[in-house]
């Protein structure tokens, strides 16, 4: 495969397991911009401890999706559910499940008027009410796992695309989220620097996190999901593991996406 | 070596060199910025011929100024004496002897130490929102203010127990900044009310009475605010807070100021003028203008309907209408919509109509700097599970606020400018109103060009004050290192 992120390493999977609980559950939902029918009777279950990747042409609404399971977007019909709590108006709901939602955006959206530490330490505190000393505690600790704590007290400007990205990841997990979104992590960043982040989100991976993600990095899904959804028109067309998704495409338009992709 | 060969290799790297004279210093300069073309030439020429009309046709008149005299005719004889008949001079006497109209209106001689210290008091309160602060630079600062309070206050002769106290409050304070410097936010919650009793006198309890409407709207704020919301908490704190002011306070004010007289000679509006009265309503209406700016801002960004009209209609009325319409309306108008025997002061009428004039062009400037956010940095601070006044407060306005820097302090250094516009509703400001007055007087009958270059000398100063601030806090906010 022509990948040049291919995931060489070892993954461990020791911790790597998909309980029968379910994190997400989406029944028949529908989306629409104005008079533009986004996301068409999207149904999909995620169980905890899932790493699912999502790919798709572009315009085919996998942003949108994603962004509707903490409420970014709204969802005109059906039915979503986070860790046992429903979408709905109720801005009580949707705080709660953006409390244990994490996202992580293309880019990177960092508060640059703050310190790396202080744009982790930000919403534990305004929004868990945690203890400034202990928020900084954890956001080191988040920090130096994504391997930048000496950058802490710089401002979001002065670092590169690779390692901010990796500090949103850092913020996110400072909220101790139970899911993770991450929609084009890599798509903004150069080469030599998707590696790093990369390498982020397996550690994540391997530590049990559940995980959506929008990517296009083919080697990363291959070594780390555990299901591939392919979206086009607003519609799940195929879902599969990893090896069946990508040796045996059952649809046309999965198989003329993955010749596009992979360079075939 | 032929000139076709393609490869070189160079044997010897090459020293730098100076660069030659006409590249050089000064020379360089003047043939770029004074004579690079024709037209630029000319132009410069032009230019500094009209530098030496003006120097040499106005420099005289300011150095033969006559600083002692006690009537134009003096002046005039004085300068002939010196300087032969016919010469011209500036009569700067006229505001050696009017200085304190120009700074204090009508205001009671005896009085001048309480606008002072209310102006010493202010900068203090000030410092913790326009600096960062620590002990030295509170310090430092609170000393300074010390030392020109008491060589202003010794030169508007304060009798001697004023003094005495006076300097005991300020020892309080810079001992304060020296030791906990974050204490001195108390002075900037309290001067509202301390400015307040200084500059009018009267009862000590009617600004403490108003001071408890505040806290009590920030007591119900804060009991509420989790059940209720930020905006239904503050309204039920600003009802609450009303009904005080309006019906309770004067119950519990009068009788405390019957049983304990605490208070200073009271001093009326009228008496106000000059640039106390320029101060006065500048000051205040850029303080209060910023808040109600942001709030309208925000309120033409909100999605709800009615709060969204209401915030265009508001802003786009006020800015169709000219402010002298305005003061008019303040002056006039309004006293026929109150209740017949409500005394409703001008100045305080003068300064709400201008507040809401500034605070409707502020909207705008922060409405601008509102949309030159990314979408972006509202999403990083939904998903992180801020609420609306959260995110608002810690991540979209710390940085539109500071796009909007030079927008805004323009508003404020024209709203301070407009400031001399009450003249026209009868207040003695000290462009128009004073200089009137003093023209007014026998023995300043003809006098013309000095009060105005007095008066726009210190106009200059404030407002280029104000300017080179704003350039301090542009830079200090930079962050994107890019
Ligand atoms: N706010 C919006 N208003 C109207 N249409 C929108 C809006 N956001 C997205 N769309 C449209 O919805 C469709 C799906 O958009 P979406 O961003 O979800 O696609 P995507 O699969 O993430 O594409 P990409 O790979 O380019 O990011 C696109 O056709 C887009 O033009
Ligand atoms: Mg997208």
């Amino acid at each position: 495969m022509s990948d040049p992120h291919a995931v060489t390493r070892e993954i461990n999977r020791s911790q790597m397991q998909v309980s029968d609980e379910v994190a997400i559950q989406i029944t028949s939902m529908n989306k629409w911009y104005g008079a533009f029918h986004v996301l068409r009777d999207i149904n999909m279950t995620v169980n905890r401890g899932e790493r699912i990747v999502i790919c798709g042409p572009s315009g085919s609404g996998k942003s949108t999706l994603i962004r509707c399971i903490n409420r970014l977007e709204e969802h005109q019909s059906g039915q979503i559910i986070v860790d046992g709590t429903e979408l709905t108006n109720d801005l009580k709901n949707i705080d709660k499940v953006r409390s244990e939602v994490g996202m992580v955006f293309q880019h990177f959206n960092l508060f640059p008027h703050l310190t790396i530490l202080e744009n982790c330490t930000l919403a534990p505190i305004w929004v868990r009410k945690t203890p400034r000393k202990e928020a900084e505690e954890v956001a080191m600790h988040f920090l130096e796992k994504v391997k930048i704590p000496e950058q802490a007290l710089k401002y979001p400007g002065q670092l590169s695309g690779g390692q901010q990205q990796r500090v949103a990841i850092a913020r996110s997990l400072c909220m101790k989220p139970r899911i993770m979104l991450f929609d084009e992590p890599t798509s903004a960043l150069d080469p030599e620097m998707i590696k790093e982040v990369l390498d982020t989100m397996i550690e994540l991976a391997e530590e049990g996190m559940t995980m959506l993600c929008v990517t296009h990095e083919m080697g990363f899904a291959q070594a780390v999901a555990n299901r591939v959804i392919f979206m086009d028109q607003g519609q799940i067309v195929e879902q599969n593991e990893p090896k069946a998704f990508f040796n045996n495409p059952q649809s046309d338009r999965t198989k003329l996406f993955l010749s596009q992709i992979l360079g075939h | 070596m032929s000139n076709n060969n393609a490869s070189f290799v160079r044997t010897e790297m090459l020293g730098s060199q100076e660069p030659p004279t006409s590249e050089r210093g000064a020379i360089k300069w003047v043939r770029e910025n004074l004579f690079s073309s024709a037209l630029n030439s000319i132009l410069t020429l032009l230019g500094v011929a009209a530098i030496y009309l003006i120097i040499s046709g106005s420099l005289p008149w300011f150095l033969h100024g006559v600083w002692n005299a006690s009537s134009m005719g003096e002046c005039r004889q004085i300068v002939a004496d010196n300087y032969g008949e016919g010469a011209s001079g500036a009569c700067w006497a006229m505001i050696h002897e009017r200085w304190h109209q120009y700074m204090f209106g009508f205001y009671p001689r005896e009085l001048y130490w309480r606008p002072v210290t209310a102006f010493a008091l202010m900068i203090v309160s000030l410092a913790p929102v326009l600096y960062y602060n620590n002990r030295r630079t509170d310090t430092v600062m609170t000393g300074v203010v010390s030392v020109l309070l008491m060589l202003a206050l010794w030169g508007v002769n304060t009798p001697g127990s004023v003094f005495a106290a006076v300097f005991l409050l300020f020892a309080v304070i810079v001992a304060v900044a020296r030791v906990a410097p974050k204490y001195l936010v108390w002075v900037t919650i309290l001067f509202p009310a301390v400015g307040f009793l200084l500059l009018w006198g009267g009862s000590v309890w009617s600004p403490v009475g108003a001071m408890a409407g505040f806290v009590l709207i920030g007591i119900t704020y804060s009991l509420t605010k989790d059940r209720l919301g930020v905006p239904v908490g503050t309204g039920v704190g600003v009802i609450i807070a009303s009904i005080w002011w309006l019906f309770i306070q004067s119950h519990v004010t009068g009788p405390l100021a019957s049983a304990m007289n605490l208070g200073f000679e009271k001093v009326d509006s009228d008496q106000f003028g000059g640039f106390l009265l320029a101060f006065v309503i500048g000051v205040t209406a850029i303080s209060a203008s910023l808040p109600v700016g942001i709030l309208l801002a925000l309120g033409r960004r909100s999605d709800m309907p009615l709060i969204k009209a209401l915030s265009v209609g508001f802003i786009e009325f006020i800015r169709g209408v000219p402010l002298i319409t305005m003061l008019f309306t303040a002056s006039l108008l309004l006293q026929y919509f109150l209740p017949p025997q409500t005394k409703f002061d001008l100045i305080l009428r003068v300064i709400i109509l201008v507040t809401v004039f500034s605070a409707a062009y502020i909207a705008e400037v922060i409405r601008g700097g509102l949309a030159a956010l990314p979408k972006g940095q509202y999403e990083a601070a939904d998903a992180l599970g801020l609420d609306y006044w959260q995110a608002q407060r810690l991540i979209i306005m710390p940085q539109a606020l500071k796009i909007s820097i030079p927008g805004i302090v323009s508003s404020f250094i024209g709203l301070f400018k407009d400031t001399t516009l009450v003249a026209l509703v009868g207040l003695a400001d000290p462009l128009q109103g004073i200089t009137k007055i003093v023209r007014a007087d026998i023995n300043w009958k003809g006098i013309y060009w000095e009060p105005y270059i007095f008066v726009g000398l210190i106009f200059f100063v404030v407002c280029f004050s104000m300017s080179r601030y704003s350039m301090y806090l542009e830079n200090k906010l930079k962050r994107d290192h890019r």
